[in-house]
């Protein structure tokens, strides 16, 4: 589903990532776990195309949901070669298309394409309600696919059926979006976002970070709920152990210096826990 | 109503940086002579059939402003307005007296309908029943060509005419307030309207009777070269109710064009006027060529006890904007309102806000502005909260906050203050805050492009004053906004 190699970047000319390679099939869940500093925001920040993380090399493709080629701007398809030596066209019909060039999309086309980033620090937008903030966002993904926007009312009735995922009630989807919420509050508005926008993709940074422990535990049967399916995947960002309790991982890295030091199964996160990254990393 | 307004907005949305609205059309002029003299001001009160009160009231205007100058006061950078360069009157060639709809040009049909404001949308909301109607006086450059609903209006004892009209129907009423609350002397661009005002609305609410609909007055300025001097008077009989709604576009034109209006409202014990303005008049373009020359009086007078007053505008228009919608709360208990979102992008100007002016015991008043600046553009507040001494227990709240986007605007906020009672309670507070790449970033990786993320935000910030605004205007306004700022980011 995502494929990165030999990723390397820099942040206000400063050199992050360094020839990262890490592959995620569907199905899959990913955690990636490191020391502060490692480079690990910058990864998800990267992925989802914010101005000012310059990618200096390396390729990100990505098997994305159906999208209409031309209704995304700057999109190229690494099966367009193979179809023109065919002589065969992509034509306008919606196209289940082969693995895209996540780098050459703007952030929106990524979100269009699949792409979900769970925010460390989620944002606040004064006077937008969250209910406004994302039908606005669905209805211009659905759009960016060719799919028709959602009604009010269909809306609503996903929305609730999400927020209820989360134990979270409707008014407080009548808020700004995130204003005046707490930390746990904020991440788990994060998640009833991701449940409504049903990405295929969903790059969750420190989602655990400024949990209680209920709280946690609500956050992660959410996870499992909305993206533990054989078409989706997530790749997990955190400091801990703990999230990984409730959301079982396949496969857990290590990120050090801007690369993928070490892989494992889910005994490398208990490894890390009991004897810390620079043992592990050293080792 | 509603989805004609919508497509229109669409529409428009899909043209970048051009202005949808830019086209003129080809109506017979009846110009007065270029450029301004006494000869002028007798031109345009003779077209009009006035008595001579009327012209001599214009004359001594006339006299008046010679002798003064242009103010030079406001955060404004205008070019020198030669006004002997310019018509002062022009309207489409008279025809018959106009007994409904289908006597009207069809040419001016024809520019409604693009605006996607169509007159006969009345018809239509005349057709559904029990829903709301929206009366439109519709000032046509500078002669109201069609006056509707004014039979149901006529009813409930509503007196709603273009002033020409009201002039020659209604004089004593007329007399009695014209220039009362704006006198003739108030400024120089006021002065100016007095003596050569070209047409406008009058409207008179009786004792005790609610409005049975909201008025609404499209206006547009047309013709090439042509001021627009447009003369409003409104007034509230006691106990009386009426909600005003004032939407504006023009076409694109190189000359600047000049706009000096006066809007008066008089509100009578326990009488409520709400007036709402959208102003999206040709801005300039990118490099501030062209554009409209918006300099405004309006001013209310909150006369009778528990009387009350409430502006809301949203102005996204203009090449520069210079108005200060005011209330002069002489009442006891009256109430002043102002709402204001004021958008500025690329070499657009604007220096507004508001006079709240406590003279009333108790009289309370709240300002909410919100200025949007983007581009190279220039966006004041610019307001004055003043209690007389003998004014007891006056109450005030104001908030001005600021937006920018981009690190080439620049907000101000002008905020003056003078208390002369201890019994009064002012609030003021202020903010400044630039959209933020976070704020961007994360609309946009949910899912919305740039522009409908920047949108969204701006949408957000003024939604305190965007909801104020009566239905029939609220979509149109929030689309407004974003379109106001198309390339204003990235």
């Amino acid at each position: 589903m995502l494929q990165i190699t030999n990723l390397s970047n820099t942040v206000a000319d400063k050199p992050i990532l360094k020839g990262l390679s890490l592959t995620i099939q569907p199905g899959e869940i990913h955690a990636i776990m490191g020391p502060n500093g490692a480079g690990k925001s910058t990864l998800a920040y990267t992925l989802g195309g914010r101005p000012g993380y310059e990618v200096t090399g390396g390729t990100v493709t990505f098997q994305s949901n159906s999208v209409r080629p031309e209704l995304v701007e700057g999109l190229s398809f690494s099966g367009d070669k193979r179809e023109e030596k065919d002589g065969a066209s992509t034509g306008s019909a919606r196209t289940d298309v082969g693995a895209i060039d996540l780098l050459a999309l703007d952030p929106h086309e990524r979100a269009a394409a699949g792409l979900f980033l769970g925010f460390q620090y989620p944002v606040e937008i004064p006077g937008v309600s969250n209910l406004q903030f994302l039908r606005e966002s669905l209805n211009s993904q659905r759009k960016a696919r060719g799919e028709a926007p959602l009604s009010g009312g269909e809306f609503i009735k996903l929305a609730k059926e999400k927020a209820a995922l989360l134990g979270m009630d409707m008014d407080m989807l009548k808020r700004p979006v995130n204003v005046g919420f707490s930390g746990g509050e904020k991440k788990r508005n994060e998640m009833v976002q991701m449940g409504i926008l049903d990405p295929k993709l969903a790059i969750l940074d420190e989602t655990d970070s400024g949990l209680d422990i209920d709280a946690l535990r609500i956050v992660g049967a959410g996870i499992n709920a909305i993206m533990r399916k054989p078409d989706k995947a997530v790749l997990l960002i955190t400091h801990y152990q703990r999230l990984l309790d409730y959301v079982k991982p396949d496969f857990v890295h290590v990120l050090a210096g801007g690369r993928i030091v070490k892989s494992g199964g889910p005994e490398l996160a208990l490894e890390l826990e009991r004897e810390g990254y620079a043992e592990v990393v050293a080792a | 109503m509603t989805e004609v307004k919508d497509a229109a907005a669409r529409d428009a949305a899909k043209k970048l940086e051009t202005y949808e609205w830019g086209f003129s059309s080809d109506i017979e002029q009846d110009f007065a002579p270029k450029g301004l003299s006494e000869e002028t001001v007798r031109f345009i009160s003779a077209k009009k059939n006035e008595p001579q009160w009327m012209l001599d009231w214009r004359l001594k205007a006339f006299a008046l402003w010679q002798t003064m100058e242009s103010p030079d006061w406001a955060k404004l950078d205008i070019a020198p307005i030669d006004y002997q360069d310019a018509y002062y009157y022009a309207a489409p060639k008279p025809r018959k007296e106009l007994a409904s709809l289908d006597e009207v040009d069809p040419e001016i049909l024809r520019v409604y309908e693009k605006l996607g404001i169509p007159i006969a949308e009345q018809e239509v909301l005349a057709g559904v029943a029990g829903s709301r109607k929206v009366a439109v006086d519709a000032v046509f450059d500078s002669v109201s060509v069609a006056t509707t609903f004014r039979k149901e209006l006529e009813e409930a004892g509503v007196i709603f005419r273009s002033i020409s009209e009201a002039v020659r129907e209604f004089p004593d009423l007329v007399r009695k307030y014209l220039g009362k609350v704006v006198p003739m002397h108030d400024n120089y661009f006021a002065t100016l309207n007095c003596a050569v005002f070209s047409d406008g609305t009058f409207v008179y609410i009786p004792e005790g009777v609610r409005c049975p609909m909201e008025l609404s007055t499209y206006f547009r300025i047309n013709a090439e070269n042509t001021g627009q001097f447009e003369r409003t008077l409104i007034v509230a009989d006691k106990g009386s109710y009426v909600s005003y709604l004032e939407g504006c576009t023009a076409p694109m034109r190189d000359e600047n064009q000049l706009h000096a209006a006066v809007v008066e409202l008089v509100a009578l014990d326990d009488a409520e006027i709400k007036y709402s303005t959208v102003q999206n008049w040709y801005p300039g373009d990118a490099d501030g060529k062209g554009g409209i020359y918006n300099f405004v009086t309006k001013r209310a007078l909150c006369q009778g006890r528990n009387s009350k007053v409430s502006w809301t505008q949203v102005e996204t228009g203009s090449a520069i904007t210079w108005k200060y919608p005011s209330c002069v709360l002489s009442g006891e208990n009256s109430v002043g309102e102002f709402y204001s979102v004021a958008v500025t992008n690329n070499r657009q100007q604007a220096d507004t806000g508001t006079k709240m002016i406590h003279l009333g015991k108790g009289s309370r008043s709240t300002i909410v502005s919100k200025g949007i600046s983007a581009g190279r553009s220039n966006n004041t507040y610019r307001g004055l909260v003043r209690v007389a001494a003998n004014a007891e227990g006056v109450r005030n709240f104001t908030q001005c906050d600021s937006l920018l986007l981009g690190s080439e605007c620049g907000a101000h906020t002008v905020p003056y203050i003078e208390v002369k009672n201890p019994s009064a309670t002012i609030e003021h507070e202020a903010t400044t805050s630039k959209i933020s790449d976070d704020q961007l970033f994360y609309a946009m990786q949910r899912g919305l492009g740039q522009e409908e993320a920047v949108a969204l935000i701006v949408n957000g910030f003024a939604k305190e004053v965007l909801q104020q605004l009566p239905m029939e205007f609220a979509v149109e306004a929030q689309k407004l906004l974003g379109i106001s700022l198309e390339g204003s980011v990235g």
